[in-house]
């Protein structure tokens, strides 16, 4: 049997995928003999706009719509779990992904009871990767953080906010429309190495990478959020390894409140063991009326040494 | 006082409180609307704390200044603790602000007790109006509930904010008059129960009418309006009293009972800046709280009964593995189980074995014979499970009547990434 070479247009090129393995598929090309790659460069597809009606929707699968084959081939029956599985495990940045996704739609075709075993190996190290991008994608809603810009842009985009994040996985495009369902009347940016995304309110469009420096600084009001973490934290329950599971150090560098990280862990025994020392105060039995909202100030006495 | 300094305070006086959920919700986002949010199910923690809880809101008070005496509380009216207060709209352009930069969910928004109960509920209901009447914000709201306020103003709470919670803060009624003597217990247990009737009546609504042979019968009314969608949960101090890990569940499990509680948080006592002599100032048990939210998921999603769980006669759940080996342990009888035969149920209690793996068990094992290598590749931890099953692949009897077994299995914190935090929001 010759060898196949099948290049896909880019990293997120889930619909070339599907349709060069269907194709290979009905001609009964064997896995060993399909060889993957991505062209070098997408094409510069800059600013693509999007479709509104695509988003309001949402929930599609992710990189690419939900594929009816374009009337080209005989229908491919191939199990329900199959076709989000591959959307989503084909964004990994694994090169071998694609391989894989084909091999496992193979034997799919091929071994009847596969579709019933959900402890196969193929089938287990997909899913891995599926999981991996759910959670980039999920890290990623939980972690791009919008500074906002002096004045809005000057191009027709009039964006107003901008955040610049890094995926591990090729996760922009089929992350984005969670931001536009969001920020609905909120003009917005994200960039990434890879990519970048924006929202004016109707229209989602990605186009090129960009760099760290292309995304704004901190702005005044960032300290607010400083303060509030700060605050929010409990030194008494000091636990840097769950946080650290929950939050990567690679994010940290993209996260404002992450550089407090150190100095509060640094201090919190000293002020944990000062409230223990202490010990309990006497209390002021009294009844404070409370102020006129927004009124005097209402602090009793400076916190001392427990305060940050 | 400029806003910085009194969010340091009243961030610093909401930590107390566990829960920062953001899940299980309508799903909705702000197409077609005037604002900014959206919810579509899981909650997102947009940030972590060093002591390894999910930030998720915005969970402030709108004051500290309380009437209240409660022993265990940072803002009781006898703690020197500075105080200060929120405006309305300082509260609603913070969560706001904060929600722009996509550093929040929303807002979890409590107060101490001030004036009165109704003032100081109407107060924290305004500020959820005005989010969302005003300012179309369409993120979550958790609003904390004063169970001495009206029913008129709970009532309007439910209609503004995803989640309400009440604290029965002891799992004991002697416990509660002992340690926050203003504080009601059946005051609290009343509202939770209106709440309940409120959340099934528009859950009830909400849903298609089923055909009906009697069309004559009117439903009561057409449409309730949403009530609270995420439910109502709760929060019980741990290590401030005497209660035993016992009584604790038993109270739980009479919450999620009587009032469909969606969770019951445990926080363990921490010590607290002016704290009072009345209470133990020692660091607080944290390894006891994370066991209690084990056996807290033992009754919620494993099957146990929460009379099952305790077994030790000190009332106490053991410190040095999980509630779930312990009482497979102490029920040796009941194992080894066949892996390719073991109905869910019995599945279900392995140690070792979660939810998922047991699913993903049940489902390849209609095709095939499960073998060791299956388990391997679940990545459960064998030297935990093998002892309590037989699967072709594995020696018989894995040492199951060794009387090192629990020697051998026992480690300090054992698991401890098994189960959620208290505010993982998944």
């Amino acid at each position: 049997m010759t060898h196949r070479a099948v290049e896909l247009a880019g990293d997120t090129d889930v619909a070339g995928f599907r349709r060069a393995a269907r194709s290979l598929l009905s001609q009964g090309v064997a896995p060993d003999f399909v060889s993957w790659h991505v062209a070098a460069s997408p094409e510069p597809d800059l600013f693509n706009l999007g479709h509104q009606d695509h988003l309001v929707q949402g929930r599609t699968a992710p990189g690419g719509t939900a594929l009816a084959p374009a009337a080209a081939s005989a229908p491919l029956q191939v199990p329900a779990f199959f076709v989000p599985l591959c959307a989503q495990a084909a964004l990994h940045s694994d090169a071998g992904r694609f391989g894989l996704l084909y091999r496992l739609l193979w034997r799919l075709h091929h071994e009847p009871g596969l579709r019933h075993d959900p402890l196969d190996a193929d089938r287990m190290q997909a899913e891995q990767m599926a999981r991996a991008v759910r959670r980039d994608q999920h890290k990623m809603t939980a972690f791009v953080r919008f500074r906002p810009l002096a004045a809005p842009t000057a191009d027709e985009w009039r964006i107003t906010r901008v955040a610049w994040f890094e995926p591990v996985h090729h996760t922009l495009e089929a992350t984005a429309p969670f931001f536009a369902r969001r920020f609905a009347q909120m003009p917005w940016a994200i960039l990434t190495p890879e990519r970048s995304a924006r929202w004016n309110g109707r229209e989602l469009a990605f186009g090129p990478g960009a760099q760290h420096s292309d995304a704004p600084p901190a702005d005044a009001n960032e300290q607010l959020w400083l303060t509030y973490y700060e605050n929010i934290f409990n030194p008494a329950r000091l636990k840097l390894k769950m946080m650290q599971k929950e939050m990567p150090r690679r994010y940290w560098k993209n996260l404002p409140e992450a550089t407090l990280i150190q100095p509060l862990a640094a201090r919190a025994a000293q002020r944990t063991g000062q409230m223990i020392v202490q010990g309990g105060s006497e209390p002021v039995h009294r009844r404070p009326a409370a102020p006129a909202a927004g009124g005097s100030d209402g602090s009793i006495r400076p916190r001392g040494q427990l305060g940050l | 006082m400029d806003l910085n300094r009194k969010l340091a305070i009243l961030a610093d006086a909401a930590k107390y409180d566990a829960s920062c959920a953001s899940s299980g919700t309508t799903k909705r986002n702000s197409i077609g609307g005037r604002g900014i949010g959206s919810t579509e199910g899981a909650g997102i923690c947009h940030s972590y704390a060093p002591d390894g809880r999910c930030i998720s809101l915005l969970k402030i008070l709108l004051t500290n200044y309380c009437q209240y005496d409660c022993l265990y509380c940072i803002n009781r009216v006898s703690s020197n603790v500075p105080r200060a207060r929120f405006t309305v709209d300082e509260v609603v352009q913070l969560t706001l602000d904060f929600y722009r930069r996509n550093c929040i969910e929303g807002l979890f928004l409590s107060s101490g007790i001030i004036r009165s109960a109704d003032y100081t509920m109407e107060r924290l209901v305004e500020v959820a109006r005005v989010l969302r009447e005003e300012h179309d914000f369409r993120g979550y709201i958790h609003l904390k509930t004063i169970p001495e306020a009206s029913a008129e103003l709970l009532a309007m709470a439910g209609r503004y904010a995803d989640r309400l919670s009440i604290n029965i803060e002891l799992p004991t009624a002697e416990g509660l008059q002992a340690l926050a003597p203003e504080k009601d217990g059946l005051a609290i247990r009343r509202s939770m129960a209106r709440l309940r009737l409120h959340i099934d009546e528009a859950k009830q609504a909400g849903k298609p009418r089923a055909a009906t042979s009697q069309p004559a019968v009117e439903p009561r009314r057409a449409k309730a309006p949403s009530f609270a969608p995420a439910g109502q949960s709760t929060q019980m101090i741990v290590g401030a009293d005497a209660a035993d890990d016992r009584s604790i569940l038993t109270a739980s499990a009479a919450l999620y009972g009587s009032y469909r509680l969606k969770r019951v948080y445990y926080s363990a006592f921490s010590p607290i800046p002016d704290a009072s002599r009345a209470l133990p100032l020692v660091a607080p048990p944290l390894v006891r709280e994370h066991r209690l939210y084990q056996a807290d998921w033992l009754m919620r999603f494993y099957g146990f009964a929460h009379h099952e769980i305790v077994g030790a006669a000190d009332g106490m759940l053991a410190l040095d593995m999980d509630p779930k080996l312990a009482w497979a342990l102490a029920h040796r009888e009941r194992f080894p189980v066949d892996l390719n035969r073991a109905p869910r149920e019995m599945l279900l209690r392995v140690p070792g074995l979660g939810v998922t793996s047991v699913k993903r068990l049940l489902q390849a094992r209609r095709t095939r014979q499960l073998r060791v290598d299956d388990l391997s590749r679940l990545k459960v931890p064998l030297k935990n499970v093998l002892p309590f099953i037989t699967v072709p692949g594995a020696a018989a009897r894995n040492g199951l009547d060794d009387t090192n077994l629990a020697a051998r299995l026992r480690r300090p914190r054992q698991q401890s990434l098994m189960f959620d935090s208290p505010d993982v929001t998944a």
